[in-house]
């Protein structure tokens, strides 16, 4: 009897993520019977192309708010990383991928490093830390750029051809955001540090009583946030070609929706690295679905707002009944 | 406690009178009455979405569909005005309909339990995508000058409005029962509750009046510039969270002040416009939005464990 009670929150866990699955499938499954070109290779393609970007940064964001924290700054962060990396290749043609890669990693990780230390040592709740940066990075970027933007006749091609090769037939783009994913979810689910993350967003206070080294995490998810949001601003570089100052304003919307809808629970301590990956994919297969089914694209807003609130409707059920569940088992020790 | 907070009301407002003294001595044109008639209307969204926006911080939430409730009832304005229907009835109509955007919310917030943060990430996407529902990208502009005049021909009839919903606001927070059960609520809702405060039903109505207070200022927002479109007022929810948290109230609730959250209201318009006087772009001035923002809730804190410190010290020279 104990062993089935035991068993029961997580089974009910688990179809967090199924329902993305289903929901998913139904979606594709509807819209390939309108127009059986949805499931073709070009259409698959542009989807995960469209994905990856969403995808990277949905994967540092998760981790934040599994800390119990939230991370508004990475759409600013995706901006001054892609405006550098541009100007930066714009300057010097000649150097190679992983050099930009790597310089679009570091920008990102000092800004997530500088969102992490306010949080932590300047005690400021990371929604008003990550809410200030969201302002300063981007007027630090506005200022940089002034009005001016980096074309795509100024990048060197094998940086702007990155966002089409591919590796073994996978994009570079899409290969990229499943490492990320895959990685982080592997890293959260079965390393030390991952199940410490978990476990300051269920009790900050707890946490640090066990023992947990809970700045070093702390500040260890804020870095990686901004590593990734770093990342995600050269792959923006790479498929658009034009950077300005605004690149990637208002994204921080569309990642937290793509987190919230994949099943990461605001109040930390409960989802999956890979399920704010298909809740990503999700919110991009619903945008292509609409063009192809017809329907005025003005729907896809109001379709994902309708979206995070029957996702957060459905994390309350999960709860309720993961805490009912464990009153009962309680009752039979 | 309260010492430390009212001080860092005293230092927003303070800091609002120098920018303003300053800003007129050494920055053409920005004390002329043509200028004073700009800021006012600048001024006048942030500042009426702050109100409600302030009662709901203090009670220790959020509402960050503010500015999508703006976008959905110009829209709505727009389209109501194509269907042919009079300015009179059409104004009375989008705050209600801003009432019901906000009663969403509540209802989502108090009824089913969510947490306020999420739910007002969610309608803010689906309030806005509503308002491009309504009116797509385009914009109706044909409004009766009558109507828009009575927004745009003066600072008068805009300052007389702004300066009587913050005396209402202002009454209600600070010197009435209502006013003290919101600190108490933001404070500790729980004891607040079985203190017989009716906690859930507080909060869903100012929900509802932060709805409502957004709907009207869609209305004017619309007729300021004559122009209905589903994105007016795009990223305000953001600038209206900042000033308040920068009129020192604690985003954990239960603290803070409405005098200062004008005064935070008026130092970023007040810096915005300066700036712009000067021909600063206004992104620039992001950065010091951003930093004031951080500081305001940064500089407290490293003064209260500095003295925490000092006070250590000295009780333990006083021990040996």
């Amino acid at each position: 009897m104990t062993s089935m009670a035991a068993k029961s929150p997580r089974a009910i866990l688990k179809t967090r993520e199924l329902g993305i699955v289903l929901a998913l499938a139904a979606l594709v499954l509807y819209t390939t019977i309108n127009n059986s070109r949805f499931l073709s290779g070009q259409s698959i393609r542009d989807n995960l192309l469209n994905t990856a970007i969403l995808a990277v940064m949905a994967t540092g964001q998760a981790v934040v708010v599994i800390t119990r924290n939230i991370d508004l700054s990475v759409g600013s962060v995706l901006g001054i990383s892609a405006f550098a990396v541009a100007t930066m290749m714009s300057d010097h043609p000649g150097l190679p991928m992983i050099v930009a890669i790597v310089a679009g990693l570091a920008v990102g990780a000092l800004a997530g490093l500088l969102n992490g230390v306010l949080v932590r040592y300047g005690k400021v709740p990371a929604l008003v830390v990550t809410l200030g940066t969201l302002y300063m990075y981007r007027g630090i970027t506005y200022s940089w750029a002034g009005g001016s933007q980096v074309n795509a006749d100024e990048l060197p091609p094998h940086f702007l051809n990155f966002a089409n090769d591919n590796l073994l037939g996978i994009p570079w783009l899409v290969l990229i955001a499943l490492i990320v994913v895959a990685g982080t979810s592997l890293v959260m689910r079965n390393y030390r540090v991952g199940r410490e993350l978990y476990a300051m967003g269920s009790s900050p206070q707890a946490a640090e009583l066990a023992g947990i080294k809970v700045a070093r995490n702390l500040l260890g998810a804020f870095v990686l946030s901004g590593a990734l949001a770093g990342l995600a601003g050269v792959l923006f570089a790479a498929r658009f070609g034009t950077v300005d100052a605004s690149a990637g304003t208002g994204y921080e919307l569309n990642v937290v929706a793509a987190v919230v809808v994949g099943g990461v629970a605001v109040f930390g301590g409960s989802g999956t690295a890979w399920g704010a990956g298909l809740g990503a994919l999700l919110l991009t297969v619903i945008s292509s679905a609409l063009a192809v089914l017809d329907i005025n694209q003005f729907w896809q807003q109001a379709i994902v707002g309708a979206l995070i609130i029957l996702a957060i409707c459905a994390d309350r059920l999960v709860a309720v009944r993961i805490a009912r569940s464990l009153r009962r088992r309680d009752a039979h020790v | 406690m309260s010492k430390r907070l009212a001080s860092w009301d005293s230092i927003i407002i303070l800091l609002t009178v120098a920018v303003l003294v300053i800003a007129s001595l050494i920055v053409d044109n920005f004390g002329t009455s043509r200028n004073f008639t700009f800021m006012v209307l600048d001024l006048m969204p942030l500042i009426l979405v702050a109100l409600p926006m302030t009662f709901i911080i203090v009670t220790g939430e959020i509402d960050l569909s503010v500015a999508s409730t703006l976008g959905l009832t110009s829209s709505l304005m727009g389209w109501f005005w194509n269907q042919g229907l009079s300015i009179q009835t059409i104004i009375p109509l989008c705050v209600l309909i801003g009432a019901i955007a906000g009663a969403l919310n509540g209802f989502l917030i108090t009824g089913l339990g969510l947490p306020s943060l999420a739910v007002t990430i969610g309608t803010l996407a689906l309030y806005r995508g509503l308002a491009f529902v309504v009116l797509g990208d385009g914009a109706v502009a044909d409004f009766p000058l009558s109507f828009t005049n009575w927004v745009t021909s003066g600072a008068t009839n805009i300052l007389v409005l702004i300066v009587v919903f913050a005396l209402i606001f202002g009454v209600v927070l600070h010197a009435t029962p209502v006013g003290r059960s919101l600190y108490a609520i933001g404070a500790n809702a729980q004891a607040a509750h079985f203190a017989g405060i009716r906690v859930a039903r507080t909060k869903f109505w100012l929900y509802v009046v932060s709805g409502a207070v957004s709907g009207l200022v869609g209305v004017l927002w619309t007729l300021r510039y004559s122009s209905a479109r589903a994105d007016n007022g795009a990223g305000l929810e953001l600038a209206v969270v900042a000033a308040v948290l920068l009129g020192g109230v604690s985003i954990f609730g239960g603290k803070g002040s409405l005098p200062g959250v004008l005064a935070g209201v008026v130092l970023l318009t007040a810096l915005q416009n300066a700036l712009r006087l000067e021909d600063v772009s206004g992104q620039a001035l992001n950065i010091v939005t951003g930093a004031l923002l951080v500081l305001s809730v940064l500089l407290p804190n490293v003064v209260n464990s500095v003295r925490g410190n000092w006070q250590r010290r000295r009780l333990r020279q006083s021990a040996v």
